[in-house]
């Protein structure tokens, strides 16, 4: 055999070998996702019921349900939500529709990635130092959820701005040249053609917010609270939190480990089911946007 | 004038919007302002609990004592005045506690009364003393001399190697090993991360055909949304005793188990990141170097990987900040040693636990409160200078394709 | 009486001076095609004549430009009511993702324009002006992208007429249309003359040659030969006009 041919069939051996170990990794990769899933699915479908939804915790937690928990985190997403949802728009469509590039604009969008970049339990610390501390709300879900609505706030922004940018020009153009003003524009123009796609960064970051667990360690959370909030100045329980202490620190750990796959469950399936409306959304409303 | 009206709204409005983008902009101010101020209180103090005071017989020469010497000294471990410096005298503790050994109840007055004078007594006969007690009890003539006690300084608490900030009668504040324990399991959820990470994103990039692409790209960034209590949750009761079973160890909460959660959870920046980056790579390049026979693996790793070197190392960095920024898995699975960690099969505790697992209990405004938000201003200060390092990088590579 | 009086316009991307010097009138109630060879400065020129060229950032003007001898340009001039006054209509059909009705009363209300019977009449007459009445009568409350490129086209012209503009401002606006919808464009135009003063930017020379009055050559961002358009096609001054019409470059 030649040396040319055995060299063409090194070179093919190594490629064969390379991909192969690549695609192998990265259907393990994939298949981890599956164990993580499947290991919580099949531990915890048993574990939820009726009751697991909607009762109290009982006898230490380990038994019952953790309606307060479902409850307390509900209200941090939304409390989070009415803080960061308008803000972040509203500052995205700045970024993205008034100010000209310069170096107002770079600070503005270096100081939003540097948010994005805390750690999530210095925003517990701030939200503590700040929110319960400084403005006196005490541990309540308004500080916890005030904290959690600046944590994603980053992300509302970056995936308007992004539905933002995907809005042609010349929308922009054939609007203002109608004698529109800017804010017009925006607002009948613009946004009608974004919406879609920022209310999947939404739900996205409704996703988030609700299996952050550091940032309403001291905010917010109750170890063990059998009522439910009244105001937005009550402590709550909430799922991450809850799925922590169960599973870590609760009066039988091993008493409680089936509530703890229950409440692993029921997390993942919110976030599944935020990321799978978004994706859906995603795809429904980008095939509208080729149409025309 | 109906023009004027439209005008001042547009005006308003545009403050509004602008009010609003510079939020992000105030809260890292504000971060940075109430993460720096209630954590420099820490350099303010000394690491003996307020209103308590060290006193030794005024004969005993030793001035003054630092904080390691002094939990030495209360844990028995130094017995001798003369092992750190002073005459050869054997050490007698007390502790305010231990007045009873000395004194009974009459001695001391029905609402102790007594107390301090009787401190000045024992002190004046008892030359190898070091009492703690509350200033309370000080009396007016004192007659013991007041050990000097330094206030932490910054370079103290960065090398200090023992943390354990509710002991008494002194503080110790050294973060070292928790710097260190940090390290450790960042790091090693990179090593391990970094090699999957981007084979995997040479198979997304390069390999895949488009459809299967499309199909496990989701499912990967599907991994980024699972909460990080999820994954401290799985680790528990999987990883951990795995690791446990596997090298034969009393505990598996060990770095080792940290680093591992911590891999799967950057494994999906890294992927994204990397798999971005190499897509990016010119089809023109791709094409010359095919054209020349090279192999499609000959020309991944000679075009695109370093064409997308930037990338890979900002996506890279990025994911070492994402986890040493991580708290709650790691919380869960590392066994929080606050010790300076000599191997990866061995409890370590990290910074973010570290303030998770103790600022419920540090009341409000005190030195381990304070203490616990100068370790969040390191934290901090590391992500941020993470932060920068990605924005040059990848600033390097825009520049680069000018 | 000139309509629109320019002199000696600059206009500078950053350090790009994209024109030079341009000083060009034009009369009322004519059709004036702006030619020339890509990049050659004709679309920013007319994007100047409604100030569009203020949304891009990091660029600047110098000289004078009159409408009905107001400066545009001048500190004062409100920018919207310029717009207003000046109609424009793009290279590529671009309705709002609004019904059929909304897309053309939308600049009556941005306007402030609230009275239903107003809008409806002038929705309806600037239809019927662009000859698109009898295809959408049955379906105004649809969406506009239901109609077809050229119907797009001539409903975004009606959505430029319904303000009533006195200028309109035509960037290349058959280039993505068929060319039984482009002469129904043109047919259009022709008709628009006797109301409107249009400007209009092409890359077409016969549409040129059939629906303008007089015709500017741009070259490099120079006002190269101006005149009547049947000058320009049959005896330019200019080598590099001859050039450009008679195809040998562009």
């Amino acid at each position: 055999m030649s040396t040319e041919k055995k060299l063409a069939n090194k070179k093919r051996r190594n490629q064969n070998i390379a991909f192969g170990l690549f695609t192998g990794i990265s259907y393990s990769v994939v298949g981890l996702l599956f164990v993580i899933l499947a290991f919580i699915v099949v531990k915890g479908i048993g574990v939820i019921s009726w009751e697991f939804i909607s009762a109290m915790p009982k006898e230490g937690m380990t038994a019952g349900g953790i309606f307060p928990a479902i409850v307390g985190t509900l209200c941090l997403v939304l409390v989070s939500m009415v803080f960061a949802f308008p803000v972040g728009v509203f500052a995205a469509i700045y970024m993205n529709e008034y100010v000209k590039d310069g170096w107002v604009k770079k600070i503005i969008k270096q100081m939003t990635n540097n948010l994005a970049g805390v750690p999530s339990i210095v925003f517990g610390l701030f939200g503590m130092s700040l929110f319960v501390n400084k403005l006196g709300f005490g541990d309540s879900i308004l500080a916890g959820g005030l904290t959690l609505g600046l944590l994603v706030l980053p992300v509302v922004i970056r995936t308007t701005e992004e539905s933002l940018k995907a809005v042609e020009n010349t929308f922009r153009q054939a609007s203002l040249g109608l004698g529109a003003s800017k804010w017009q524009t925006t607002r009948n123009v613009v946004f009608p053609i974004a919406f879609p796609n920022i209310i999947t960064g939404l739900i996205l970051s409704i996703g988030r917010v609700s299996g952050e667990t550091a940032p309403i360690l001291f905010t917010v959370a109750a170890y063990f609270l059998p009522k439910l909030p009244t105001s937005i100045f009550d402590q709550a329980m909430a799922l991450p939190y809850h799925l922590y202490v169960i599973s870590t620190s609760g009066t039988n750990i091993e008493a409680s480990r089936a509530m703890a796959y229950g409440t692993a469950l029921v997390l993942i399936v919110i976030v599944l089911i935020s990321n799978l409306l978004a994706n859906k959304l995603r795809k429904h409303f980008g095939k509208k946007v080729k149409m025309n | 004038m109906k023009t004027n009206l439209k005008k001042i709204r547009e005006k308003v409005i545009e403050s509004v919007l602008m009010l609003s983008s510079v939020t992000t902009s105030i809260t890292v101010i504000l971060i940075v302002f109430f993460l720096f101020i209630e954590g420099a209180g820490v350099f303010s103090r000394k690491p003996i609990d307020d209103g308590f005071l060290l006193a030794v017989a005024p004969s005993n020469s030793v001035q003054k004592l630092s904080p390691a010497q002094v939990k030495d000294v209360y844990d028995q471990k130094i017995k001798n005045w003369k092992e750190v410096g002073g005459a050869d005298l054997p050490i007698v503790l007390f502790r305010t506690s231990d007045i009873s050994d000395y004194y009974t109840d009459e001695e001391l007055g029905e609402n102790f009364e007594n107390f301090p004078q009787k401190i000045n007594e024992l002190i004046t006969k008892t030359p190898g003393i070091i009492a703690f007690f509350s200033e309370t009890y000080k009396a007016k003539q004192f007659v013991g001399k007041e050990l000097d006690i330094d206030k932490i300084t910054i370079s103290k608490f960065l090398s200090g190697e023992e943390w354990f900030p509710t002991a008494q009668p002194i503080a110790q504040m050294g973060v070292k090993p928790l710097i260190y324990g940090t390290l450790w399991v960042s790091f090693g959820a990179i090593l391990i991360a970094l090699p999957i990470g981007l084979a995997a994103a040479i198979y997304l990039s390069e390999i895949a055909k488009k459809k299967t692409r499309n199909l496990l790209k989701p499912l990967i960034e599907l991994l980024a949304g699972i909460p990080s209590v999820v994954y401290g949750f799985f680790g528990l009761v999987i990883i951990v005793p795995l690791i446990q079973s596997t090298f034969n160890l009393p505990v598996g909460e060990t770095a080792l188990a940290g680093s591992v959660v911590l891999a799967i959870m950057a494994l999906p920046t890294i992927i994204t990141i990397s798999e971005d980056a190499m897509r990016n790579t010119p089809r023109a390049m791709k094409e010359a170097s095919l054209a020349l026979g090279a192999s499609q693996w000959q020309t991944i790793y000679k075009v695109v990987v370093p064409y997308s070197a930037s990338g890979i190392t900002a996506g890279a960095i990025l994911g070492i900040g994402r986890a040493i920024g991580e708290t709650m898995a790691v919380l869960m699975v590392t066994g929080n040693a606050a010790v300076i960690p000599h191997s990866f099969l061995a409890p370590v505790r990290t910074i973010p636990a570290t303030i998770a697992a103790e600022l419920g209990e540090a009341p409000n405004g005190g030195l381990h409160y304070e203490a616990l938000f100068a370790l969040g201003c390191i934290l901090f200060i590391i992500t941020f200078g993470i932060n920068m390092l990605v924005e040059m990088v990848t600033n390097r590579k825009s520049h680069k394709k000018h | 009486m000139h309509k629109i009086v320019s002199q000696n316009v600059n206009f500078y991307y950053g350090e790009f001076q994209a024109l030079h010097d341009i000083s060009l009138s034009v009369k009322e109630n004519t059709v004036t095609a702006l030619i020339g060879p890509s990049g050659c400065g004709k679309s920013t020129y007319l994007r100047l004549l409604n100030r569009m060229n203020d949304l891009i950032d990091n660029t600047h003007m110098s000289g004078t430009i009159t409408i009905d001898g107001n400066d545009i340009y001048d500190k004062h001039t409100n920018v919207d009511d310029l717009r207003k006054n000046v109609g424009m209509v793009f290279q590529k059909p671009n309705p709002f993702p609004k019904t059929i009705f909304e897309n053309v009363a939308y600049g009556l209300r941005v306007n402030g324009i609230t009275d239903k019977k107003i809008i409806e009449e002038r929705v309806i007459t600037s239809i019927e002006q662009v000859a698109l009445w009898e295809e959408v009568k049955d379906k105004l409350h649809k969406s506009a992208f239901e109609l077809s490129g050229g119907q797009q086209q001539r409903l975004c012209i009606a959505r430029a007429l319904a303000i009533q503009p006195s200028v309109l401002l035509m960037d290349e606006p058959t280039s993505a249309l068929d060319p039984i919808s482009t002469s129904k464009v043109e047919e259009l135009i022709y008709e628009l003359k006797k109301q409107y003063t249009i400007v209009i930017v092409t890359h077409n020379m016969q549409q040129a040659g059939r629906i303008s009055d007089n015709t500017a050559f741009f070259y490099m961002g120079e006002l190269i030969e101006y005149d009547k358009t049947k000058t320009i096609f049959t005896k330019p001054t200019k080598k590099q006009t001859e050039d450009y019409i008679t195809g040998r470059f562009g």
